[in-house]
C-alpha cells in the first residue's frame, strides 16, 4: 500500500514525527506580489511545517488566494502579476526563473475552491495526471488510481462506477475526486484554496475528515474564512489582513491568546 | 402609511397585461411573416424543380437540351472545391485561434490582429475573389483552377472559422485549464487534454457552417474565372471547374422555359446539401452540449 508513497524522492523520511516536528517544507521570504499596481502582499515571511496541516485565515479579498497560488506559481497565470521575494521548497528558490513550473506543480498540489473535475469519466480524472507525467502502463495507472481514490475517502463510493462521467457525482464527491485526482501525482505539499466552501455541512465534515488524516503524510496548507474549520483541522495559523501576516501561530494560541489586536478582533467576529 | 395601493395596482395590471399580449402577438406576426415568405419560396422551388429532380440530373453534364441537362459538373465541382477549402481553412483558423486565444500575449500587436480578424469577417465576398484573382490566378499562375478557387474561398471564410474556433476555446471553464495546469501540464498537454476536447464541438460547428457559407456563394469564384458551362468533372487540382450557384445562374439566364425550371432542380440540390450540412452541425452541438 506504502510502495507509492516511498518512492517520494524529496519525502525521505515520512515515518519519524519526532524529528520532523521542526523540518520546514516551506520558507517564504519577504515576498511581495503585484496586479499591475496593486499590491496584493506585503512583505510575507513564513514557515510552513512539514507534516502539518496550515490553515490560513483572513477577510475576503486579503490576498489568501493570492498568497497560496504563489507557492505553486499557478499565480503567473495572470499576466499583471509581478512578484519580489523568495519562496524556498526544500531549500530550492522556486521563485527562480530557472525552476520549472511543471516540476514544482507535481510536489505542489492544489485543489481548487469550487471542484473542478474534467468532463471525462472518474478514471481518467484520477489517471489525468500520472498519464502527463508519461505513465502508460494499465496496470500502474489502475494501481494509482485506486490508491488515489482510496486514500481520498471516496474508494466505496465509485468504485463500481470508475468509468462514468465525473459530472454525475455529488458536489462534496467531485470535490473528494478533485483531491484524489491531486493525490495521484504524489505530491509532497498540498494547498487548498477554501475545498469546502461550495460544499454542504456533511461534505464539508467528509472533506475535514480526510484533511486530519492526510496530514500524517503532506505538509497541508488550507485557506479558509470558517474559524472553525481553521480550528478543527490545523495545527499552525495564520491570519491574513490587507495582504499583509498579521500573526501566525500554533492554532489553539492564535485562536485562545492571539498576539496581535487585530487578530482578536477578527477571530472575535468584530469584522470581516 | 402605504406607498403601494392595491387597488390602483389591480385597475392597472389590467393595462399592463393588454400591452404585454398586444406585444406578443406583434413579435408572433413577425416571426410568421418571414416563414410566410420562406414557405412561399420553397413552395415554389419544389412545384417548379420536383419533376426534373432524379437521379439522371445528378450524373448528366450541362446541356443545351433542357432534358438532358444536368448538374453533374457543378456538383463534382462544388465537392472539390469543400475538399480543397475545408481543410485549409479548418487548420489555419483553429491553428490561430489555439495562437491567439492560448500562446499570444496581450500586447497592441494582438489587439491589432484580433480587430482585423473581425473586421475581414465583414468583407464583401467580392473583394476576396478580386484578391484571389490577383494572388493565386495571375501572381502564383494558377489559372483558372479549382485550386485557385479553393484557396480563395479559404481566405474567405477563414476569418469566421477564427472567431467561431476562438469562441469555442474561450467558453471553455478556466476552472479547467486551472486543474490541468495545477498538476504540472505544460501548455500543450493542456491544449491538448482539456482545452481541444471541450472546444472541438464548437469548432466543428463553426467550421461547417463557414463552409456551407462558401459552398453558397457565387461571386468570388466569378471574379477569378470559374467557367459557367463545362461538360467535365474536375480530375486534378488544375483542372477547370464549376459549382452549383453559378450552374444554377446560368440556367437561369436561358431564355427558354424549361431551364428555368431545372435551375429550380439544382436549386433543391444545393438547398438539400446546405440543408445537410447545417444539419450536422447542429447535431454536434447538441450531442456535445448536453456535457456541460
Ligand atoms: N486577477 C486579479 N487581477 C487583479 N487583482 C486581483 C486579481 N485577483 C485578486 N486580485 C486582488 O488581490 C487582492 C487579494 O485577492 P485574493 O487573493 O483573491 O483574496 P482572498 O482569497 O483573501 O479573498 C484583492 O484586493 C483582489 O481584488
Ligand atoms: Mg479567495
Amino acid at each position: 500500500m506504502n510502495t507509492l508513497m516511498k518512492s517520494k524522492p524529496l519525502n525521505q523520511n515520512p515515518i519519524q514525527p519526532k524529528q520532523e516536528h521542526k523540518k520546514t517544507v516551506i520558507e517564504v521570504n519577504r515576498l511581495n506580489l503585484w496586479y499591475g499596481e496593486d499590491q496584493a502582499l506585503k512583505d510575507i515571511h513564513m514557515n510552513i511545517p512539514e507534516n502539518k496541516a496550515t490553515a490560513i485565515i483572513g477577510p475576503s479579498g486579503c490576498g489568501k488566494s493570492t498568497f497560496i497560488k504563489t507557492l505553486n506559481r499557478m499565480v503567473e497565470l495572470i499576466p499583471t502579476v509581478k512578484i519580489t521575494g523568495n519562496i524556498f521548497y526544500r531549500e530550492k528558490n522556486i521563485l527562480d526563473p530557472k525552476y520549472r513550473v511543471e516540476e514544482l506543480r507535481t510536489r505542489v498540489g492544489m485543489v481548487f475552491q469550487k471542484p473542478n473535475p474534467f468532463p471525462k469519466s472518474i478514471y481518467e480524472n484520477v489517471a489525468y495526471g500520472p498519464k502527463i507525467h508519461g505513465i502508460k502502463k494499465k496496470k500502474i495507472l489502475d494501481e494509482i488510481v485506486e490508491k488515489s481514490l482510496r486514500d481520498a475517502a471516496i474508494w466505496n463510493e465509485v468504485k463500481d462506477r470508475l468509468h462514468e462521467n465525473a459530472y454525475g457525482l455529488s458536489g462534496g464527491q467531485q470535490q473528494r475526486l478533485c483531491i484524489a485526482r491531486c493525490l495521484a501525482i504524489e505530491p509532497d505539499v498540498i494547498l487548498m484554496d477554501e475545498p469546502t466552501s461550495a460544499l454542504d455541512p456533511i461534505s464539508t465534515l467528509k472533506v475535514e475528515e480526510l484533511v486530519k488524516k492526510l496530514k500524517e503524510n503532506y505538509s497541508i496548507i488550507i485557506v479558509t474564512h470558517n474559524m472553525q474549520q481553521a480550528a478543527r483541522i490545523s495545527d499552525q495559523t495564520a491570519f491574513f489582513l490587507n495582504g499583509e501576516l498579521v500573526e501566525m501561530d500554533h492554532t489553539s494560541k492564535v485562536f485562545s491568546n492571539p498576539r496581535d489586536k487585530r487578530t482578536e478582533d477578527y477571530i472575535t467576529g468584530r469584522f470581516g | 402609511m402605504h406607498f403601494i395601493n392595491r387597488e390602483t395596482i389591480q385597475k392597472q395590471t389590467k393595462k399592463r397585461m393588454a400591452v404585454n399580449h398586444l406585444l406578443k402577438t406583434l413579435f408572433f406576426a413577425a416571426t410568421m411573416f418571414s416563414l410566410l415568405v420562406l414557405a412561399v419560396l420553397f413552395y415554389r422551388i419544389f412545384t417548379q424543380g420536383f419533376e426534373h429532380l432524379s437521379f439522371d440530373f445528378l450524373t448528366n453534364f450541362a446541356s443545351r437540351k433542357p432534358e438532358e441537362a444536368g448538374i453533374k459538373a457543378a456538383l463534382y465541382g462544388t465537392i472539390w472545391l469543400m475538399a480543397i477549402t475545408g481543410p485549409i481553412s479548418i487548420v489555419l483558423g483553429i491553428g490561430s485561434a489555439i495562437y491567439l486565444e492560448m500562446y499570444a500575449k496581450q500586447s497592441r500587436f494582438t489587439r491589432f490582429i484580433q480587430t482585423n480578424i473581425s473586421n475581414l469577417a465583414g468583407v464583401p465576398s467580392i473583394v476576396f475573389g478580386l484578391l484571389g484573382l490577383t494572388v493565386f490566378v495571375r501572381m502564383l499562375e494558377m489559372g483558372r483552377s479549382v485550386l485557385a478557387g479553393g484557396l480563395t474561398m479559404s481566405l474567405l471564410i477563414l476569418p469566421i472559422i477564427v472567431v467561431a474556433a476562438q469562441e469555442a476555446i474561450r467558453a471553455v471553464p478556466q476552472e479547467l485549464q486551472e486543474a490541468s495546469y495545477g498538476m504540472g501540464a505544460t501548455k500543450w498537454q493542456t491544449i491538448w487534454r482539456v482545452v481541444l476536447p471541450a472546444a472541438l464541438p464548437g469548432m466543428m460547428t463553426g467550421s461547417i457552417l463557414a463552409l456551407s457559407r462558401a459552398v453558397g456563394e457565387t461571386a468570388p469564384l466569378i471574379v477569378i474565372g470559374a467557367l459557367s458551362y463545362v461538360a467535365f468533372v474536375p480530375d486534378s487540382i488544375w483542372s477547370g471547374f464549376t459549382v452549383m450557384p453559378i450552374q444554377i445562374y446560368n440556367w437561369t439566364g436561358r431564355p427558354q422555359e424549361a431551364f428555368h425550371d431545372i435551375a429550380a432542380a439544382g436549386i433543391i440540390v444545393l438547398l438539400a446539401l446546405l440543408i445537410l450540412m447545417n444539419s450536422i452541425a447542429v447535431f454536434i452541438r447538441n450531442k456535445f452540449s448536453k456535457r456541460h
